[in-house]
């Protein structure tokens, strides 16, 4: 194998996996440190920068980091990073005076921000500080997107939208609420220097089965009914509800519903349990409440009387799979189930709709009515107009609409700055020893085994009893403390050279996790039959270093590395170093101007 | 040294052996040596031996005297027995628990100023008795733990840390082992666990005295330009002249050798010795002929490293003593007091 260039900055970010999983990159050991300290505005700062929503995404995730997370791969349960993001939101001070400030100068661009959901806000946050007049349009008259409109109460309470939204609008962003665009090819005739549309994917899927038009009057679409709720125009539900659909939105509509009247609430999905889009976490905190969740049922037709709905039948399937592993649903022969039932919410997907941009405009759609998108730059096919969130790929979550958002940033900053919008400059990367003194180290490395700590919730009976109550109470300062404790400072790297080493073996002696081989070069695959512990976890790394004396390699295995630093500890040459990796994103602004200073 | 504990993590795929134990459990206290000593890459290849061999941790008695070296059973099998004794006199509390009770395997760690400076009488009694033992000399020409005099091992000729130059022959604990009679002896370096680990386990597999010099640099006090004991030096002039696979008797010999290129040795328990040869006239079987051997070489400024000798047929002191075959502690009273007739006829035998 050719040495490991570590200066690459994808070489250690790759190492911080829930940095690397995380779509915009939040550094989260470096937070979940400072949380440790207690520095929670600190840890909120950080959050602040990369994610722009933290109090928002401190409850309501998606979480991809958590899935990577390395004390998956040798423990069993991720460190609680969502819930740890919280706790820096719920014990900061008052941080107004650290956020940028309007800009002195406005710098005359005037950029038309289309929709006022977590995408918009993140390129408005991005650039209004550089002096851009940005401009949100909005039909709802509050900012937020499905943020504050699909998301219940319960889970996120409008307190800490307002509080966030109002971060970003504060930089003077002007928000137009209640104001909905209509024609694109009219927005574009008012001479805005870019367009971004954010503007969502706000259609729900409708369920088209018999007795869909004689029942309708009880049969709602999910994320219309979430909607309504959220404005105050649905406060009630019939006793028995049945939910149809498996993703998130199916999750809120049983919840919302057990909190309006529902007593009896079932969520019924096509296929299996484990396939359902929604996350685990999701499905417990719906179980929690009592609400059954029933799989291999499809929908056959809605039973009704004289006009009200009587309930729902299914057809009873099983899984199938063919020669080439794909599964298929095939009628399983037992006879149908009939749910009886006062209403139902159809909660089985959503769509993008764009009837307000015109086809002949320059801006380019596929054959599946989606924009022709650039993922890297956020650009349509017209080159003045950015998308980003769930318009532009379809409906993702709140950290791919902020990722999108920087992004779009980026691109909108350098088309107006006359530069390349391809030309995106690596993230700047800075490494610092953590060395303190022979034995001391900057960071906790004593790594115990310690199982997950559980956030509190709201006692259940209250909780169900009031729609806005939220039910998560977030970590106290001793379970926050705790739970950060199991973070493995994956950030801090392992970093060796060559030339101080003598071969002693000390570090191949104590690694706990069996992660460092000095041997002979080969390919790769080879390589990794041949260590010391086998590294069989191909979307991890090795470090291969030569220039040792005996013509040897060093050869680690990233995938289980604890980072204890017990390597570097009893190298008596100092030939491994445990250095903080830190990496700054580019963002729109000077970061992200050609030529910058390399990286490491 | 060391403050941290090391993590109770291990690797999710680390392998097991026949008894259900990967290698960390065969690890002991977390080891307060100087970082990068020689001696803790030893206890590495015991510790990996040991699980190798699915020896079953309180079958096995650690012995050591005082030094670095003899701190070192602490850091190694942590549910074994262990007797830290005084100065040089790790070989008579050895022979001693030996001879108590035979069905212990019998780990001796030494250093070459416990072996070679004050307990040489001990050491060479210890071999010329036979006593059935793994006796593991760490050696680094220094006494490393009193802060790196020269030992009774350092080189005529090698330069201290501090400059001095030792003018006194130094003693070859192979040499003399060979001499004194022991049935197995080898020499090797704490740098090469490729080398080590197989030695190692033949020579727990071996019946009789084994003994395994094991070049060992101190980082601290020896591993200097003009030290004969250091990293650099040993991989510079080390003469292996073989190399070896253990194979227990529990495996198939599975490994195709060709032909002429490897010696098979069968010790007592069936174990097997594949010997693959490095110097091509090298003879495992000839005591004298691997003494000549040695000398040629340490003129020339060179360390021979393999296993230099092992004698086919070997017995122990327990077989020279005809002692009984249980250990003293399954005896029972009917053993022990065996009445007035068996009485007679001893004193009889005496008149
Ligand atoms: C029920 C439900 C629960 C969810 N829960 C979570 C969760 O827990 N965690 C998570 O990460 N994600 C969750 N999501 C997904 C998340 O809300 C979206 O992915 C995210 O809000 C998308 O952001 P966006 O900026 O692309 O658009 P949106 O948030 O959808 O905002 C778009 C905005 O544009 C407005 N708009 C649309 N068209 C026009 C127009 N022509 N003119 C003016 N305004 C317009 C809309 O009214 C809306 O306010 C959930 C979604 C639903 C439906
Ligand atoms: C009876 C006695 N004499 C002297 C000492 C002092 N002493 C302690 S360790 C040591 C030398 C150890 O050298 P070695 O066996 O080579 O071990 P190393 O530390 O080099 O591994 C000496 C002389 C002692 N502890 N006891
Ligand atoms: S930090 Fe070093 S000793 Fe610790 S697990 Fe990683 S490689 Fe092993
Ligand atoms: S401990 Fe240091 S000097 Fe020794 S082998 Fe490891 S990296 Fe090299
Ligand atoms: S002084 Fe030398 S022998 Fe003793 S622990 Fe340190 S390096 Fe090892
Ligand atoms: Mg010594």
């Amino acid at each position: 194998m050719k040495n490991t260039d570590i200066a690459a900055p994808d070489y250690f970010h790759k190492v911080i996996d829930c940095q690397w999983a995380c779509p915009a990159h939040t550094p989260v050991p470096e937070y979940i440190r400072l949380i440790a300290a207690r520095r929670y505005s600190d840890a909120y700062m950080i959050n602040w920068w990369s994610n722009v929503f933290p109090g928002i995404l401190g409850r309501t995730c998606d979480r991809p980091c958590e899935p990577a997370c390395r004390r998956m791969r040798v423990e069993t349960e991720p460190v609680a990073i969502c819930r740890l993001k919280r706790v820096a939101a719920d014990y900061k001070d008052d941080i107004r005076a650290r956020l940028p400030k309007p800009a002195a100068r406005k710098n005359g661009r005037r950029i038309a921000l289309v929709g006022g959901g977590p995408a918009s806000l993140t390129v408005a946050r991005d650039l209004a500080p550089l002096g851009y007049h940005c401009v949100i349009f909005d039909q709802d008259p509050q900012a937020g997107g499905m943020i504050r409109t699909q998301i219940p109460k319960f889970r996120l309470p409008d307190s800490v939208i307002d509080e966030e939204c109002g971060y970003i609008l504060d930089l003077g962003v002007e928000f137009r609420g209640g104001q909905r665009i209509d024609s694109m090819k009219a927005l574009l005739a008012e001479g805005w220097d870019a367009v971004f549309v954010g503007c969502g994917a706000p259609r729900g899927r409708d369920l088209d089965i018999p007795g869909r038009r004689e029942a309708a009057a009880h049969i709602h679409i999910g994320i219309d009914w979430l909607s309504s709720i959220s404005f105050g125009h649905v406060n009630a539900i019939g006793r028995r509800v049945v939910v149809l659909g498996g993703g998130n939105t199916a999750m809120d509509c049983c919840r919302s519903a057990r909190r309006l009247g529902g007593e009896e609430v079932h969520v019924v999905v096509r296929s299996g349990f484990d396939e359902m889009k929604a996350s685990p976490w999701e499905k417990e905190d719906a179980m929690h409440e009592g609400i059954p969740i029933h799989n291999y049922l499809v929908p056959k037709h809605f039973t009704h009387d004289n006009g009200r709905l009587t309930g729902v039948t299914f057809e009873k399937v099983k899984a199938e799979y063919d020669s080439r592993g794909r599964r298929r649903l095939v009628p399983s022969g037992e006879p149908d189930q009939h749910f009886p039932c006062d209403d139902v919410l159809v909660a089985i997907g959503q769509e993008n709709a764009f009837p307000w941009i015109e086809r002949d405009i320059g801006i380019e759609f596929d054959q599946w009515g989606m924009p022709k998108v650039d993922p890297r730059t956020m650009a349509s096919t017209h080159p003045k107009v950015f998308f980003g969130g769930d318009a532009a790929f379809g409906p993702k979550n709140i950290i791919w609409a902020v990722a999108h958002g920087h992004e779009a940033a980026i691109s909108i900053d350098k088309l107006l700055n006359g530069e390349d919008i391809n030309d995106r400059p690596a993230p700047a990367v800075e490494m610092i020893s953590q060395k303190m003194g022979i034995h001391e180290w900057s960071y906790k490395n004593e790594v115990v085994l310690d199982q997950r700590y559980k956030v509190p919730l709201r006692d259940k009976v209250v909780a169900l009893k009031d729609i806005k109550a939220e039910v998560e109470l977030g970590f106290d300062e001793t379970l926050a403390f705790q739970e950060a404790g199991r973070c493995l400072n994956c950030d801090v790297q392992t970093v060796f050279t060559s030339s101080l080493c003598i071969e002693c073996d000390a570090c191949v002696d104590i690694c706990p996790m069996d992660c460092i081989t000095f041997t002979q070069n080969g390919d790769e695959a080879e390589l990794r039959g041949r260590l010391n512990a086998p590294a069989t976890n191909l979307s991890q790394d090795l470090y291969v270093q030569d220039g040792l004396k005996t013509g040897r390699v060093m050869v680690k295995d990233e995938d289980v590395c604890l980072h204890c630093g017990l390597c570097a500890e009893r190298c008596p040459t100092g030939a491994w170093d445990m250095q903080k990796f830190l990496l700054e994103m580019t963002y729109a602004g000077n970061s992200c101007r050609p030529q910058r200073r390399s990286a490491a | 040294m060391t403050y941290l504990a090391k993590p109770k993590f291990h690797h999710p795929a680390l392998p097991k052996n026949a008894l259900g134990y990967t290698h960390r459990d065969y690890e002991g206290a977390v080891s307060t040596l100087c970082a990068g000593c020689g001696h803790d890459s030893i206890t590495a290849a015991i510790i990996q031996a040991c699980f190798e061999l699915a020896i079953e941790p309180h079958r096995v008695a650690k012995i050591s005297g005082i030094g670095c070296s003899s701190k070192t059973p602490t850091y190694m099998l942590g549910n074994s027995h262990g007797f830290n004794s005084v100065h040089g006199r790790m070989p008579s509390i050895l022979t001693g628990a030996n001879l108590a009770n035979r069905d212990l395997i019998y780990l001796g760690i030494s250093g070459d100023g416990d072996s070679a400076s004050i307990g040489l009488g001990q050491f060479a009694h210890c071999l010329r008795r036979g006593v059935n033992m793994v006796y593991i000399v760490e050696n680094n020409g220094v006494y490393g733990l009193t802060k790196g005099q020269f030992s009774a091992t350092a080189d005529r000729g090698s330069k201290s840390k501090r400059g001095f130059i030792n003018t006194d022959n130094s003693i070859d604990l192979v040499a003399m082992a060979l001499q004194l009679g022991a049935s197995f002896v080898a020499r090797s370096f704490s740098g090469d666990k490729q080398q080590l680990v197989p030695i190692i386990k033949a020579a727990i597999a071996h019946r009789g005295a084994a003994f395994i010099d094991v070049i060992s640099p101190c980082v601290a006090f020896n591993n200097h330009v003009g030290s004969t004991k250091s990293f650099d030096f040993v991989r510079e002039h080390n003469e292996a002249v073989n190399r070896l696979d253990f194979i227990s008797t529990r495996m198939p010999i599975e490994i195709s050798y060709e032909p002429g290129t490897v010696e098979i040795v069968e010790q007592h328990d069936g174990s097997k010795l594949a010997l693959r040869k490095l110097a091509a006239d090298y003879d495992v079987h000839d005591r004298t002929a691997a003494l000549g051997f040695l000398q040629q070489h340490a003129a020339k400024g060179q360390i021979v490293t393999g296993l230099l000798y092992v004698e086919k047929d070997a017995k122990d002191l327990h077989a020279h003593l005809r002692t009984v075959d249980k250990p003293l502690n399954a005896l029972d009273e009917k053993d022990l007091c065996p009445g007035e007739k068996a009485l007679e006829a001893i004193n009889a035998s005496l008149r």
